[in-house]
């Protein structure tokens, strides 16, 4: 036993001498990290010298949560959706954020009106804005391809598989805008049982043709290996696959449900400070519209959008791509931060009810 | 399992009826390992045969996969392939970093695991061993516990400060979790019931008489353990010691649960593969595993054939 | 021993010390079963520490959740001072309010209303959205929150609090088995559309008595071939059994994923031989049908070994004992040889069943939606919904189940006879 300290304790040390100046963020994997290391890992490593761990989960709030609550926090930022950051804003779980130490846009626009509204919160910054698609194989959808969420759900006239997400948040959302219920009125809906039967009803009828994802990388994969005709997924991975390796996918704009992506820093952060400034260095307005030169995320300045030109290919225009272009904007589901806090439990109770049965 | 002569017509066609049975049972226990070695040598991203492999064309063949497990994480994958390239490939490549993860980690667990269950095999096997039932259940339990539960025990365990190491001020009661430390306990503790199954049925095996019979040669105990009984068990704890071994290497929940990001192990990295990148890049890893665990399998037949013989059980 | 002793004229044997007999002996005893203990106590304090306590500790979550209790001191008095169905006057919702403004303070609401969300689904904003107003509530504070949201007023969000103001509860083993505590506190169940866990325990259960049936019926003809092959053929046809036992796991979930995906080398071959058309692939993984060939490929090894060894040590002279007394070949399989092979069909059978049980890494990879095990549940409150009491409270049932199942291996096979190869 003792010996087992020894060796215990020389490799703790190692492994403790190993972690001076770094941090650890987490991301959603694939394109978008990628997106991220580019745009802003690989630059503060150049300015600061700060090594930068980049890390992958199928959601960061988990990580940071579960670490949180366990009491040993190694995350010292993790990128989390609006409702995770509420929620974990609220149960205490993270460092607030002085909109004050953000940076100003190039013209001097202070931060707290530069940021489109709802960006900045008590303890996150969002980085972007993105949107969950339905994105379809142009070789195998005949000359009509699918332009409306209906389509998505009509496996008559387009046969085949679906991808979806293997959660409650986000499908039965979808599930209901394709069964006719406007895009505003969805949670409303949905905050009753009858709305939820609806929406599993509707889910019913393509359940036998339905193959689950988890991890945002998954999507493009699916359809590029021909498994799925069709399949919900993250704007981004599509037009990466789509434009940056050539792949035949098409997008649907219809019922889009959009999202901000924002940073937070756990109140346990081994490396706050570092991680602060990590923070406001890569929000700032040349770093978040370098960032869609990789993916296509709306940028949550508006002094980053002018900005933006150019895919990283050097010829792409990247607006038609962008969930924030207008022509893409028509009938957007935002998400409801509360109503996710509030009805996640039963929802996905009945969700992985549905899902067993 | 030759057929008698008084065989009926009946009995020789079930007998050749069963014998195919059996083929198609091997086809599905061996197959499944075999297929993925041809397909990681594909010239194209798919997972299945292509025309140009079938007519065994040789463009249709091609270690681009493998190519790709060198170059993945590198900081100059391009770079020309010098002594810088190849220390780089050393230093960043993410499939060599997992590799030295998961050896340090088989490696002290096996330790552990061997050391210690030895040892205790060696009290288990003893006639005059108190309660030794429950406590060999105990010992066993690793193995039967599903690994979801262990695995989240540990972590919310290990993510308590118990532990006595050296933190950053100075030594005190530090964290197991994101620490080798942590995942090596971890996986010591799921190696175990395997040594202690082997190493136990090696025991008693073992002609306790030999070592009374040193004894009355004249030597102390101490002599006649390391001298006669420590030979005649080592095949079974090194066999013990394998299985812990692979256990460990092939572990995957608790390295989720525990590990921080600069523990990640070769199955870590596969799990990620499997579930995104999903690529014949990952079959690639497969058949170098696959050629592990024959080179492996090969090392434990060739012990347990030395043990059978050692011990005059050998039927040939 | 007594006897002999009482016999003897001159008095109890004795050693050369003067010491009797017996007494020596139960010394000489008692030191050698402190010696074996000994050698086995490391290794056991090691178990106990690295594994037996962390799975206690998880196990204890399933009864302790202090989410709402250690936030709400002053309900908590309340409610001690008041038994349950004691009218909820003015004085309870000043506790509220106390509470409240303290959880503002240290932002703790969030956490305190997940706690009572796991019992009434929708409530976790009350407890956020009261908190960030309670500060400027002006009393009488009963109207003042009943004006906020008349939620406050709803005896079951009461009953619930009441229920959370102890750490210690049952509740989550409610949750566990599909069933909650209604308005009047009586247990009811939850509704069929949101029943889950039964469901999902009784289909890793019988998943699992499947694949162990499947690998009992597919294993036995080839343990029998490979106890009755001579030596040599026998050694190498085992090598099929043990490179796959040896071959890890995920490489072999690959491998199943590889030949059975809709593009893969099975239906490319059944499209190749003409069997199925290309639009007709048939869907043999990502469902119930994935997870049962993985995991019988995986779990096969496991019956092989242990029916080998037991079938290697049954004399062949017996069948043909049977078959010369006139016994058919089939009967003389069944009435004499299957009998002396049931010790390796019960160890290999409940050994297998026990480990499919608790598989999680097969199921999640390739087994879809409803091809999902127990395990894969428990994993998803521990990584995803967080709800670290409800998976506390599945994994002890889970555990339950399987340690029933040792208890019988140990009773029918004995853990000591337990072998690996």
């Amino acid at each position: 036993m003792k010996k087992l300290l020894i060796v215990t304790t020389a490799l703790v040390g190692v492994s403790a001498a190993a972690q001076a100046q770094e941090l650890n963020v987490v991301s959603w994997g694939g394109a978008y990290t990628v997106s991220q290391v580019e745009a802003y890992h690989k630059p503060f490593t150049a300015q600061t010298g700060i090594k930068i761990n980049s890390i992958d989960a199928d959601n960061p709030a988990a990580p940071v949560k579960a670490q949180s609550e366990a009491g040993n926090v190694s995350i010292d930022l993790a990128d989390v959706e609006l409702s995770d950051a509420i929620k974990m804003c609220d149960e205490g779980l993270l460092e607030p954020i002085d909109p004050a130490t953000l940076p100003a846009a190039p013209d001097g626009t202070p931060a707290t009106e530069d940021f489109v509204p709802g960006a900045i919160q008590d303890c996150a910054v969002a980085n972007i804005v993105w949107a969950t698609v339905i994105a379809y194989d142009k070789t195998k959808v005949g000359d009509t391809p699918p332009t409306t969420v209906a389509d998505f759900f009509d496996t008559k006239k387009y046969p085949g598989k679906r991808g979806l997400l293997k959660a409650a948040k986000r499908t039965l959302e979808l599930a209901l805008y394709a069964d006719g219920v406007p895009a505003d009125q969805i949670y409303e809906v949905l905050g009753t049982p009858e709305g939820v039967d609806r929406a599993l009803k509707k889910l019913d009828t393509i359940k036998s043709d339905i193959v689950w994802w988890e991890a945002g990388a998954q999507p493009p994969q699916l359809l590029a290996d021909g498994e799925v005709v069709m399949t919900n997924g993250y704007n981004g991975r599509f037009f990466a696959a789509e434009v940056g390796e050539g792949k035949p996918f098409g997008t649907v704009w219809d019922g889009s449900y959009m999202d901000y992506d924002l940073w937070v820093i756990p109140k346990d952060a081994p490396h706050k400070e570092d991680a602060k400034k990590f923070l406001a260095f890569s929000t700032d307005t040349q770093r978040l519209a370098d960032q869609a030169k990789w993916i296509s995320y709306g940028p949550a300045r508006k002094s980053s959008n002018a900005l933006v030109g150019l895919y990283q290919d050097g010829k792409t225009e990247m607006a038609p791509y962008m969930p924030t272009n207008p022509d893409n904007m028509k009938s957007p589901i935002w998400t409801d931060p509360t109503f996710w806090a509030d009805h996640d439990t039963e929802l996905n109770e009945k969700f992985n009810a549905w899902l067993a049965g | 399992m030759a057929l008698p002569v008084y065989a009926t017509p009946l009995e020789k066609l079930w007998h050749y009826t069963y014998l195919g049975i059996c083929a198609l049972i091997f086809l599905f226990l061996i197959a499944p390992v075999i297929i993925v070695i041809p397909l990681s040598f594909n010239a194209e991203p798919y997972f299945t045969f292509t025309e140009k492999m079938m007519t065994l064309d040789p463009s249709g063949y091609s270690l681009r996969w493998y190519d790709s497990l060198i170059t993945f994480g590198m900081q100059n994958p391009d770079a020309p392939r010098d002594a810088a390239f190849w220390w780089d490939f050393w230093q960043n490549a993410t499939w060599v970093q997992v590799t030295k993860h998961s050896v340090i980690i088989g490696v002290f667990a096996t330790l552990i695991s061997a050391g210690l269950g030895t040892i205790a095999a060696l009290g288990l096997t003893r006639p005059e061993m108190p309660w030794r039932k429950p406590i060999m259940a105990v010992l066993i339990s690793p193995m039967i516990v599903p690994i979801i539960i262990s695995a989240t025990g540990m972590f919310f365990f290990y993510s308590m400060k118990w532990m006595p190491m050296l933190t950053e001020d100075g030594i005190g009661f530090g964290r197991l979790a994101g620490t080798y430390a942590g995942i090596i306990l971890a996986h010591a503790a799921l190696g175990i019931p395997f040594v202690i199954i082997t190493v136990t049925a090696t025991l008693s095996g073992f002609d306790q008489s030999l070592v009374r019979a040193a004894a009355s040669l004249g030597a102390n105990p101490r002599t006649a353990f390391f001298r006669v009984q420590m030979p005649l068990i080592m095949p079974g704890v090194v066999s013990g010691g394998l299985f812990a071994f692979t256990t460990s290497f092939d572990e995957v929940v608790a390295v989720l649960f525990i590990a921080a990001n600069d523990q990640q192990t070769i199955p870590r990295q596969m799990w990620n593969g499997i579930r995104e990148q999903i690529s014949p890049a990952i079959l690639a890893v497969a058949t170098l595993l696959v050629i592990i665990s024959v080179a492996l399998l090969t090392v434990v037949e060739l012990l347990r054939r030395r043990s059978e013989r050692l011990r005059g059980m050998s039927p040939t | 021993m007594t006897d002999a002793t009482t016999d003897l004229a001159t008095g109890p044997i004795t050693t050369n010390d003067g010491r009797p007999l017996k007494e020596a002996l139960a010394a000489s005893l008692a030191v050698r079963r402190r010696r074996a203990f000994l050698l086995v106590a490391p290794l056991f304090l090691f178990i106990l520490i690295s594994f037996i306590i962390p799975i206690g500790q998880m196990l204890g979550k399933s009864i302790y959740n202090d989410g709402f209790s250690s936030h709400a001191p002053a309900l908590a008095a309340w409610f001690d001072a008041h038994p349950a169905g004691s009218a909820i006057d003015e004085s309870a919702y000043v506790a509220l309010r106390d509470d409240l403004v303290a959880m503002k303070k240290d932002k703790t609401a969030g956490e305190a209303g997940t706690r009572i969300n796991y019992d009434i689904s929708g409530t976790r904003s009350l407890f956020t959205a009261a908190a960030r107003g309670a500060e400027k509530m002006q009393p009488p504070y009963m109207d003042a929150f009943l004006k906020l949201d008349k939620k406050w007023g709803d005896p079951n969000v009461w009953r619930a609090m009441r229920s959370a103001s102890s750490p210690f509860t049952m509740d989550f083993y409610l949750a566990a088995n599909d069933l909650k505590r209604n308005e009047d506190g009586k247990i009811v169940s939850v509704g069929e559309g949101q029943a889950v866990y039964k469901k999902l325990m009784l289909r890793t259960l019988v998943l699992s008595l499947e694949i162990t049936a499947i690998c009992l019926l597919i294993g036995f003809p080839i343990a029998h071939l490979l106890a009755t092959l001579p030596m040599r053929k026998a050694m190498l046809l085992m090598i099929f059994v043990l490179l796959p036992f040896w071959t890890s796991l995920l490489v072999r979930t690959t491998a199943w994923m590889v030949l059975l995906q809709q593009q893969g080398v099975l239906n490319d071959l059944m499209v190749w031989l003409g069997i199925i058309g290309d639009d007709g692939r048939v869907q043999m993984i990502y469902n119930q049908m994935g997870t049962i060939i993985a995991m019988t490929h995986i779990l096969l090894p496991f019956t092989i070994l242990p029916l080998y060894s037991v079938m290697k040590t049954i004399p062949p002279s017996y069948v043909r004992a049977a078959r010369s007394l006139g016994a058919t070949s089939w009967t003389a399989f069944r009435r004499v040889y299957v009998p002396q092979t049931l010790p390796g069909v019960g160890a290999g059978g409940l050994l297998v069943f026990i480990l499919a049980m608790g598989y999680y890494i097969t199921p999640a990879l390739v087994g879809g939606a409803d091809g999902q095990m127990i395990s894969n549940l428990i994993a998803f409150h521990m990584q995803k919904s967080l709800n670290w009491s409800l998976a506390a409270a599945l994994a002890a049932q889970l555990l339950a189940v399987v340690l029933i199942f040792f208890w019988i291996y140990d009773r029918l096979v004995g853990i000591d006879k337990m072998k690996l190869g």
